[in-house]
């Protein structure tokens, strides 16, 4: 990968018709950085991401997630990403076990390489007596971990977490963020979308998109600092307030 | 008090020792475990809690959409399994999915729940208003093409229309940005406001301090009862916020700190729950010990979301 970035989007854009959804931005992700990519409802965010991830092609501008063009290249980028989100992760009516085999399959991972890291995984996970239990009978908050274990299972470059720990109990969320801590020591780069305002505070930097365009984008500190806020909160609702556009 | 002893159209809601469980006999999962509460006329209840802590099933018997195991319940005074019928008729649910006619309009979803429920639009067209109006522009768009903001407003334009004397909203405002949280519950201070008994699920801790008073609910049972400032006095212990520059070994440290009960991250600080008798000048030198220099430590109020977990930690 090109100097330790992970993700270079510029002046990226995606329109539908009449209606832009995405309108030209720019901004670098290092690796093994936890970046948080914040907006409100309808502001963009779904369409970038799904750019970001090769699963949709932009209008104009340009972008590289792990050093792999968007346009020319998407199937390099799927093969180095991870994704994950709260409303897709596993399949409730396979096993644990089936879970990961199936995913680590996709990937294209040897038989050797599936077992010893599974091993691994229920270990760390504590959950090597229900590995032949279906997902379906997991706590959600178990579900959770274990669909992020599952999608930096092939080690990518890259993982995309989109509302990861929306409905998660309090003490499962930090859970799930020292889970998040460990990849990311491990170089793996982090791109997180949430609604709890707390977490923006566990990134490294944060950008925040209005209607389409990223209006900020810095560590959470030096963003209280600008906005005269006392909590990423406050930014958030300084920021949100102006869009013009309504939600989804 | 005994189901049947009710007294019909108090605009309450009653609950007594409800159990709920799913499943066959050897995977029994058990969504409620005994949840006992009371909520009063023209009060705005809120259920807080995570997925799973059994919300959802507990709104559903409440809207006699569910039998449940064990326990009785009342609504507006009548029972929740003898006079259903009858509830049907006073409660106005909202849930979780969007559950409206996505073929038909704006106007004629309306339209078809004030049918129903024998009453039109123009009845009680000043109940729905404040938020009817803001979707009124697109009244001819279908459901299905709205935006998620908009179908919520719809959704609970929906649920009002008939007015009801209680109104269950199942989280209202999940996955909706925080601006939209805001505006949800703006709106729910004004419907209060016309005496409409509210009672409200969310798993956002934050959206407790809106509330009258809330039920703290999880893996199906109630770990407290009171308003929001009583949940909060009701923390008996120090809480300190804490901060340095290296955050992650600062964690760490903390956690390994014997005068503390527990630590976690808490946005930008750490939050640290203290043993009876240390006090934060014991942290203070515990931290300039590991050598940290530039370390905040501040005594701090808990919010709802501390005393959630401070109550998970003494059950589990």
């Amino acid at each position: 990968m090109n100097n330790g970035i992970a993700i270079r989007a510029e002046q990226l854009t995606k329109r539908f018709g009449e209606f832009t959804a995405v309108d030209g931005i720019s901004f670098e992700v290092k690796k093994g950085e936890i970046f948080g990519f914040l907006g409100a409802n309808g502001a963009g965010k779904t369409t970038a991401m799904r750019m970001l991830c090769g699963l949709s092609l932009p209008t104009s501008g340009k972008a590289t997630v792990a050093g792999f063009d968007v346009y020319k290249e998407n199937e390099q980028i799927k093969r180095n990403i991870g994704y994950m989100s709260q409303k897709f992760s596993l399949y409730e009516d396979l096993t644990i076990k089936e879970n990961i085999r199936f995913y680590a399959g996709i990937y294209g991972k040897s038989d050797s390489f599936i077992k010893t890291k599974t091993a691994m995984l229920l270990q760390h996970l504590h959950l090597e007596g229900e590995a032949n239990k279906l997902v379906k009978s997991l706590p959600l908050g178990w579900k959770q971990k274990l669909a992020f274990s599952v999608a930096i299972f092939h080690e990518p470059e890259i993982v995309f977490l989109d509302e990861p720990t929306g409905g998660v109990d309090p003490v499962t969320r930090r859970e799930f963020w020292s889970m998040i801590y460990k990849a990311a020591e491990s170089g793996i780069t982090v791109f997180v979308t949430t609604h709890y305002m707390d977490e923006a505070e566990y990134c490294n930097r944060v950008s925040i998109m209005v209607d389409g365009r990223i209006d900020a984008l810095d560590t959470p500190e030096q963003l209280k600092k600008t906005f005269g806020a006392q909590s990423m909160d406050e930014v958030f609702l300084k920021l949100a307030r102006k869009a013009v556009r309504s939600a989804d | 008090m005994k189901a049947g002893n009710y007294i019909p159209g108090n605009g309450g809601v009653t609950v007594n020792n409800i159990v709920k469980k799913y499943g066959a006999k050897k995977e029994t999962i058990q969504a409620l475990r005994g949840v006992s509460f009371e909520v009063n006329r023209g009060e705005l209840f809120g259920i807080i809690g995570p997925d799973g802590a059994g919300k959802t099933s507990l709104f559903r018997i409440l809207t006699t959409l569910l039998l449940p195991d064990g326990g009785s319940a009342a609504v507006d005074g009548l029972d929740v399994v003898k006079d259903f019928k009858e509830i049907r008729k006073r409660v106005g649910y909202m849930p979780g999915r969007f559950s409206l006619y996505q073929d038909l309009t704006v106007a004629e979803n309306l339209e078809f729940f004030a049918t129903i429920f024998n009453t039109s639009i123009e009845e009680n067209y000043e109940l729905v208003k404040d938020i009817y109006s803001q979707i009124e522009p697109f009244k001819d768009r279908r459901a299905g093409k709205l935006s998620g903001g908009m179908k919520q407003k719809l959704a609970l334009s929906c649920a009002l229309i008939h007015r009801p004397s209680v109104l269950f909203l199942d989280e209202p405002t999940t996955g909706v940005d925080a601006v939209s949280r805001k505006e949800f519950w703006d709106m729910l201070g004004r419907l209060k406001m016309q005496g409409i008994t509210i009672l409200v699920s969310t798993p956002y801790m934050d959206e407790a301090s809106l509330c009258d008073r809330v039920a703290l609910i999880q893996n199906g049972e109630i770990l407290a009862i009171n308003t929001p400032q009583g949940v909060i006095d009701s923390f008996d212990k120090t809480l300190l916020a804490v901060k340095s520059r290296r955050m992650l070994p600062l964690l760490e440290d903390l956690k390994a700190f014997e005068g503390a009960e527990d630590a976690y991250p808490f946005g930008e600080y750490h939050h640290v729950v203290l043993r009876p008798g240390i006090t934060d000048t014991h942290a203070m030198s515990y931290l300039s010990q590991k050598g940290y220099e530039d370390v905040q430590v501040q005594l701090i109020t808990p919010n709802i979301e501390d005393c959630f977990m401070a109550r998970m930690a003494k059950i589990y």
